[in-house]
């Protein structure tokens, strides 16, 4: 395909992995280049359109191949004497970046893989001003810091929510946070 | 009694207090509060084809102050429950409150970090209409169990309970 040998061109080194799954292209980048990788996608293949930026959390489907793993390992016994040499941990968090060339309608999702104890990312929001909330929200729902956004604050749950919920660690129906209105009939109510 | 009974000089004996739920009860005013689907129900009831003018709910009131009958239609986030209580702590006494919708009543498919699970947590609430979203004659019919509940009020021996951090109808905080 076309397109996948230019997006290979272009990024030469920085190229983690390409993979193409269900027509839609993959580049995996490494984390500290992705706003130079970005720039150079928009400016010389015309992907001048950012759809969106989602957060994934893949600890659980971690787990569930490392239990898979584990039974198929119990299947086989001791047969196997030499066990594979253990594969490094993936991070556990990974940044997507939707991206649309409209003069080609082609599309491309630039992925990052944020590890849990450096949840750092360069924002993007000085190539594209649209970055701005899906990076708020992305913040809001996994915890990831954006390093020079304007204005990293919750966007979807208020200020003071103690968790990051999309996390998979966090249970569907809440820990019981609770927002309310501190009334006080003699002074002035004040919110909390 | 016929009309000629009403005409003329003469007298009109009845309790004070069936004259203040008369009045009360063929005025409940609404203040819309839609915030999901079941504000799309509520405006058809509101408008010419069902119209709730019928039972005296003639002015649909979008100041908490002017307002008798809060609407509570839709899903309420976590988020949002501090706009709900002022709204409602701004509307003048008499007040109540009809929870209209699954998610008003109990956050309906929402059990989720994000959702209150009914807004009888926050406020008081006289009228609960089942459904996903209720029909119009829902609404309608928790209109008119609203007036057969303002009906047997006590106006006047109604204590104002108003303690110190607490609102009135013993409210969870």
């Amino acid at each position: 395909m076309a397109l996948k040998d230019s997006v290979s061109r272009l990024l030469q080194n920085d190229l983690i992995a390409l993979e193409e799954s269900a027509g839609c292209i993959f580049a995996e980048v490494p984390k500290d280049k992705i706003v130079s990788c970005l720039s150079s996608l928009r400016d010389e293949l015309g992907f001048n359109f950012l759809s969106d930026i989602v957060g994934v959390d893949n600890s659980a489907l971690y787990e569930a191949k490392a239990k898979k793993a584990k039974k198929k390992k119990d299947k086989e016994g001791e047969e196997n004497e030499t066990p594979e040499p253990e594969r490094p941990a993936l991070p556990r968090f990974e940044v997507i970046y939707l991206l649309l060339n409209p003069d080609t309608n082609e599309r491309l999702q630039v992925r990052i893989r944020v590890p849990e104890d450096d949840l750092k990312v360069q924002s993007i929001t000085s190539l594209w001003k649209g970055a701005n909330w899906p990076e708020r929200e992305c913040f809001d729902m996994f915890g990831i810091r954006f390093e020079g956004h304007p204005y990293l604050r919750r966007l979807l749950m208020w200020d003071e929510f103690p968790a990051h919920p999309l996390r998979k660690d966090y249970p569907l129906e809440g820990m019981g946070e609770e927002r309310h209105l501190i009334y006080e009939p003699e002074g002035e109510g004040h919110w909390t | 009694m016929a009309i000629e009974a009403y005409s003329g000089d003469g007298w009109l004996l009845t309790k004070l207090e069936q004259l203040i739920n008369w009045g009360r009860k063929r005025s409940p005013w609404p203040l819309p509060y839609g915030t999901a689907c079941c504000g799309i129900e509520m405006m058809a009831a509101l408008a010419s084809g069902y119209d709730m003018a019928r039972f005296g709910a003639e002015r649909p009131s979008f100041s908490p102050r002017q307002a008798d009958v809060l609407i509570e239609a839709g899903t309420i986030t976590k988020k949002m429950v501090p706009i709900l209580k002022r709204i409602y702590d701004q509307m003048a006494e008499p007040k109540w409150v009809i929870a209209m919708g699954a998610c008003a009543c109990s956050g309906g498919v929402f059990r989720t970090y994000s959702t209150l699970q009914g807004i009888d947590k926050v406020i008081p609430v006289d009228v609960y209409v089942p459904g996903c979203p209720p029909r119009p004659e829902g609404l309608l019919y928790a209109l008119l169990k609203l007036i057969e509940k303002i009906e047997k009020d006590h106006p006047l021996h109604k204590k104002a309970v108003l303690l110190k951090g607490e609102l009135q109808h013993g409210t969870q905080r």
